[in-house]
């Protein structure tokens, strides 16, 4: 327990001061958003019904850009051989690392959406519900993003690589996403049947894919 | 968790790319026993040293650890060639972090770093070390948790000559207390190991 702990401490701590994780995710989240608008014209309410669309599809975007570093750093250093012959199995080891991604690129992207919101005219109302299905749905994000992250260890220019294996992975959660904060912002249909197959798709991320990561780094490590 | 250990291999082999580096290798370490790894480059020593560690898939043969048929991970340490140092973090907090993962304690980790002169240093990011004070740092992860078998991959690259007493020490120590210790080493280090064991390059087909 106290090794987890201090495994997932040290990864927090090293995306704050390895710098570049959060700030660029944020940066560009913001930028794709903002651009957005800029390219469809100032259509109020054609921006309010695609917002959610769009909200979503930066995030998955934005959350991709410091998914290689999950185990990339690790790797390269030779923390990996030391995190591989600890007490932990690899599988706890994978999903602490996926957890660690979470914490810093997820819920911060989250905490900014609502703000992207007002640029696209989102209705004030759906806001507690984009923060609550982005937070719900990230974990999915993150832990099936440490899949692809562990596939491409050691390649060079993963990133690119990364994105096409593990985009796809991501239209249910994308769908789910997508239908929660629109019936939020239209109000005709209930947001809270899609909201929980968003949060059923996380959890079951959550226990499926450290399995996936940790047989990829065994293969990586060889 | 046992201080004494033995470690024995039967038979093993070993192939990477296609190319068998070492066939039928066997060997028995006692409490107390260390094993000297010697061969030119390229002849297999750190891929033993990875097998023994479950790092690499054995290809044939066996490896026993202390009571167990598979060496378990809380019976050894692994040095590698890289240093699995985090050079954000300060030295103090790479060696906490080492003390908490493998769950030892960090009076080993105190004594390593005055044993090394580190403790001078603790407080800087582990980024502006010199290579061979990096090298220290990582050869402090063998006191940060207490493990009877040590496999250490070339423990002396780019270490001074008082570095590589304190290591030599280190090491006899380790022994005497019935560890057992795995070594890959170009350098000739002063302790008496029982076993030497010489790897060939094997010609290619």
């Amino acid at each position: 327990m106290k090794g987890a702990w201090a495994l997932l401490r040290r990864d927090i701590v090293l995306s704050w001061r390895e710098g570049g994780t959060i700030g660029t995710a944020l940066g560009f989240y913001l930028v794709v958003v903002a651009i957005t608008p800029l390219g469809l014209g100032p259509d109020l309410n054609l921006l309010s019904r695609i917002a959610p669309g769009v909200l979503w599809v930066a995030l998955l975007l934005a959350s991709l850009l410091s998914a290689d570093r999950i185990f990339h750093n690790d790797y390269e250093d030779g923390a990996l051989d030391v995190l591989a012959t600890g007490p932990l199995p690899l599988e706890l080891v994978a999903a602490l690392k996926s957890l660690a991604h979470w914490v810093t690129t997820g819920i911060p992207l989250a905490l900014l959406a609502p703000v992207l919101g007002l640029l696209l005219n989102l209705p004030i109302d759906a806001y507690p519900l984009l923060v609550l299905a982005m937070l719900a749905g990230m974990p999915a994000v993150s832990f099936v993003a440490a899949i692809g992250a562990s596939l491409t260890l050691g390649l060079r220019r993963s990133g690119v690589l990364l994105a096409l294996l593990v985009l796809p992975l991501y239209v249910p959660v994308l769908i789910f996403g997508v239908a929660t904060v629109s019936a939020a912002s239209v109000g005709l249909a209930s947001p809270w049947p899609p909201f929980l197959i968003l949060c059923a798709l996380s959890l079951a991320s959550i226990v499926l894919a450290p399995i996936a990561a940790a047989a990829a780094l065994r293969t990586a490590l060889r | 968790m046992p201080q004494t250990a033995s470690l024995a291999a039967h038979e093993i082999s070993c192939q990477r790319g296609g190319r068998l580096l070492f066939a039928d290798l066997s060997f028995a370490l006692g409490p107390g026993e260390g094993l000297l790894v010697t061969g030119p480059n390229g002849a297999g020593k750190t891929s033993l040293l990875r097998i023994i560690a479950g790092l690499l898939p054995l290809h044939a043969g066996r490896i026993e650890g202390g009571d167990e048929s598979v060496p378990l991970p809380e019976l050894y340490h692994y040095v590698g060639h890289l240093n699995g140092i985090k050079s954000a973090l300060t030295l103090r907090e790479n060696a906490d972090f080492w003390v908490d993962f493998l769950e030892g304690d960090s009076s080993g980790v105190e004594e390593a770093f005055k044993r090394f002169g580190l403790i001078e240093l603790e407080d800087l990011p582990a980024g502006l070390l010199s290579a061979g004070q990096k090298r220290k740092l990582a050869l402090t992860r063998l006191f940060a948790a207490k493990r009877p078998i040590w496999l250490l991959d070339e423990p002396s690259v780019s270490l001074d000559t008082a570095s590589v007493k304190v290591l030599d020490e280190a090491i006899a120590q380790h022994l005497a207390q019935g560890g057992v210790a795995v070594v890959a080493s170009h350098t000739p280090l002063k302790v008496k190991f029982a076993h030497e064991l010489k790897l060939k390059l094997e010609p290619l087909p």
